[in-house]
């Protein structure tokens, strides 16, 4: 009798289940680092917290701005602009959101062990009018605030309370907290679970304010680092999508029929980082001073770079060889400034030369080895570029997550990273990689600590500049003395092709944040 | 006249007599060779950064087309002559494996010979741990070992010390059939006349150990020893090809066998198939060496 009571309440179930479930099964090569939305500025981190938390501003697909949880704005001067939030939206524990939560996340984002102080820089104080209307105001007009705040993403102030996390994990010292593996937003996934290292799952929320292009129901991530094996787990069909292709494997790809190769590019640098702070270089043979505070040392670095061989045979021709820290695409871009150095290794050797170092000297290179496209190889391949202009590095090759830690310390002599510009405007580049380090946002991301007061001075302006030409003379100038000064070394944007099997389509993303709510699977 | 009694002796006689033997003894001392002299003979020196050329990458083996004779075995995506990276990688495979078996044949010599010559409690303890540890596959320990140091040391460190690392992982996991043996012919040995004249005459303990019974439990250690070699050259290309062993800025076989893995799919086929047919070969030579040994050495097949 029991049981048949069990059979008929499981048939009505079934019958009345709303909508068959949908998976996506997806994998890239990273893990995230946290799932603390205000600590760690990420894009692999940041494409898995969008899923489940929100901010006020969203982008589209064509990445215009468009309402999230604010509905609407007011510019009441250029100093202060109105928020109307979104009414009746709960966070997946069930609280309601209003303004405090917003008040609550201002705060919290620009505690300074987080690194994502950069989407609110320049809002001065957030004030409350009601539950749900606030007030920004501004140190000076922004013309890029609604793009900025996207990824200001807002937090339960009840929740955070309750759980002990009203402060940003101490990322550096390796701290974890409820915070960094639990979440608990307003977005359209509810973070079911995250195991490091093997997989992330999300559920699609129910009671979600908005209405997503996709069907998708359940997300599952796998973080695979192995290519062999990512490629592998595609065509056998264990996964749905891959979204960083091995270079060398996207041609077989493209012929097989089962599957699709999207193809696109990202607004993502791939550079080299110098340090040029310290008085006498870490990790390298030369005592007393840094030679990398001498521009033609830095210049020398860029003309041994062969980036074409770089292309060519590494990335499979999946890139474009960069002169620029900002990628095509991006505000400030300008093709016809993005020419590297060319490449001379003897003329390279010759300017070490002239700065004091004839038969070259040494230090090291420290690389991520799972998070960019062909990271590893790529420094391979640098460190027989630069031996050829007598350069003798060391490669220190390691795991992401070993490594941002480390070069956070500025514990490095030279690094690799990558910078992707999801406010698609090269200020985020210039103020957070090359402006002076403060205690905010400006060089949260300067881990060579580069200091040039005269460049500074422009950053800054261009951050309050409202007149569109002024401001993009400025950008100019900012990203050819960039250029000019080698502070940096620039090696390729990335190009970055999905595929996926055929019944599966999305929108590729150019700022590499693959999204759930875009994705269909038939 | 040591020549012609190294000709007449009985293990001669029966290497002779074995053509397999023969084969396999010339093959491994072909592969040892190479590996040793790969400093002085390798056509290319792959850790030479400023030798590589990127636009020498991807060249395939040099009797197919776009083949060139640099390369005789192919390159692979940094440039490196895959033959070179072969003998270099052999090397260091052969130098872990043989360092690994000394290490666990001189912990389970003596913990054998110990706990056989003293008995008792000492002997039920040392004989308990073994068999625990033999509960478990020798990988396993070599990977519980290596995670441990890996979580103990500082990661500046790692690859420095990632050989040494390996040798202490797959030495600790493999002194216990050395110990289970020493001690089987130890008490048998330690009931022997001689033993116990030597006793008589006030040797000590540790010095009868040594010079009396040592010599005489040896002969089936270094079979197992040779055969061993070739396991362990295996758990050091396993544990590589995991990826918890010899960094690829050093590589061995089993290294190269890993990185080679990622160029299968795109047709790059001889970047993992050479190094993978070098460890075959260098394993499978040892082995019938091994084979061969233990049969001439046993007294009830002779």
């Amino acid at each position: 009798m029991k049981i048949a009571k069990l059979f008929a309440v499981g048939f009505f179930l079934a019958v009345l289940a709303p909508a068959q479930a949908v998976p996506l099964r997806w994998a890239a090569q990273n893990d995230i680092l946290t799932f603390d939305p205000h600590s760690q500025n990420h894009a692999t981190t940041n494409t898995m917290v969008m899923h489940v938390y929100e901010g006020l501003t969203r982008y589209d697909r064509d990445y215009k701005v468009e309402p999230s949880l604010a509905t609407g704005w007011k510019e009441i001067s250029p100093t202060q602009w109105r928020f109307t939030l979104r009414q009746g939206v709960k966070f997946h524990d069930g609280s309601p959101f209003s303004a405090d939560d917003v008040l609550f996340s201002f705060g919290r984002i620009q505690q300074p062990q987080g690194t994502l102080q950069v989407y609110v820089s320049g809002v001065k104080e957030i004030r409350k009018i009601d539950e749900h209307t606030v007030d920004f105001i501004l140190a000076g007009p922004n013309p890029l605030l609604l793009r900025n705040i996207i990824d200001f993403r807002i937090m339960s102030k009840a929740w955070s309370e309750k759980n002990r996390s009203q402060n940003i994990q101490d990322y550096k010292a390796r701290e974890e907290s409820f915070a960094s593996r639990n979440a608990n937003g307003t977005g359209p996934y509810i973070l079911k679970g995250w195991e490091p290292d093997q997989r992330i799952v999300f559920a699609v929320n129910p009671l979600w304010w908005g209405k997503r292009d996709g069907n998708v129901t359940d997300v599952v991530y796998t973080p695979i680092k192995s290519d062999a094996t990512r490629v592998s787990a595609l065509l056998s069909g264990e996964l749905d999508m891959v979204t960083d292709l091995p270079t060398q494997d996207v041609e077989r790809l493209r012929k097989n029929d089962k599957l699709k190769v999207v193809d696109g590019h990202e607004v993502r640098t791939i550079f080299i980082g110098m340090d040029q702070h310290n008085d006498e270089l870490q990790y390298s043979s030369v005592k007393g001073k840094n030679p990398f505070k001498d521009v033609r040392v830095r210049r020398a670095l860029n003309m041994a770079v062969d980036r074409e061989a770089i292309r060519r045979v590494t990335m499979r021709g999946l890139s474009i060889p960069a002169g620029l820290m900002v990628a095509p695409g991006v505000h400030g871009h300008d093709k016809a400034l993005d020419k590297p150095y060319p490449y001379d290794a003897n003329a390279a050797k010759k300017l070490l030369a002239e700065a004091g170092y004839p038969s070259g000297f040494e230090f090291t290179l420290d690389c991520p080895n799972n998070r960019y496209v062909n990271d590893e190889e790529i420094c391979q391949a640098l460190v027989g570029m630069w031996a050829r202009a007598g350069l003798k590095v060391r490669l220190n090759a390691m795991p992401f997550a070993t490594f941002i830690p480390k070069i956070l310390k500025h514990d490095t002599s030279a690094y690799m990273l990558g910078w992707g510009v999801t406010t698609f405007d090269a200020l985020y580049t210039l103020q957070s990689l090359v402006r002076t380090k403060t205690a905010g946002a400006d060089g949260s991301f300067n881990l060579g600590r580069i200091s040039d007061t005269k460049l500074d001075a422009t950053i800054d302006s261009i951050k309050i500049a409202t007149d569109p030409k002024a401001r993009d003379a400025m950008l100019r100038q900012g990203l050819v003395t960039v250029q000019e000064q080698a502070y940096y070394v620039p090696l390729h944007h990335q190009l970055r092709p999905w595929a996926m099997k055929k019944n599966v389509s999305t929108v590729h993303r150019a700022d590499d944040r693959p999204e759930a709510r875009f994705t269909r699977v038939d | 006249m040591i020549l012609r009694w190294l000709w007449d002796h009985d293990l001669a006689w029966s290497f002779r007599r074995s053509p397999v033997t023969v084969v396999a003894a010339l093959v491994a001392f072909a592969c040892v060779g190479a590996a040793l002299l790969s400093p002085w003979i390798s056509p290319q020196d792959p850790f030479d950064a400023a030798a590589l050329n990127l636009n020498d990458a991807f060249k395939p083996p040099a009797w197919l087309s776009g083949g060139a004779g640099g390369f005789p075995l192919g390159s692979d995506d940094q440039g490196r002559d895959v033959l070179s990276t072969i003998m270099h990688g052999a090397r260091i495979s052969l130098g872990v494996g043989i360092a690994s078996v000394l290490l666990a044949l001189l912990l389970g010599v003596s913990l054998g010979l110990i706990a056989g010559y003293r008995g008792g409690a000492l002997d039920a303890v040392i004989m308990r741990i073994a068999d625990v540890q033999l509960s478990f596959p020798a990988i396993l320990i070599a990977l519980l070992i290596d995670g441990v140091a890996r979580v103990a040391l500082p990661s500046e460190s790692h690859d420095r010390i990632a050989i040494p690392v390996l040798i202490l992982a797959i030495g600790f996991a493999g002194w216990v059939q050395y110990a289970r043996t020493v001690r089987g012919s130890t008490m048998v040995e330690k009931g022997k006349e001689y033993v116990q004249a030597a006793r008589v005459i006030g040797r000590r303990p540790l010095a009868i150990m040594l010079a009396h019974v040592l010599p005489n439990v040896m002969g089936p250690v270094l079979v197992i020893a040779t055969i061993h070699i070739a396991t362990a050259i295996v758990t050091e290309a396993t544990l590589s090809f995991l990826g918890v062993g010899v960094p690829a800025t050093q590589p061995s076989l089993g290294t190269l066998i890993r990185v080679g893995n990622d160029f299968l799919f795109s047709g790059e086929w001889w970047i993992t198939v050479f190094p993978g047919l070098a460890l075959v070969t260098l394993v499978l030579s040892v082995n019938l060496l091994g084979d061969w040994l233990r049969d001439a050495l046993n007294p009830k097949l002779r």
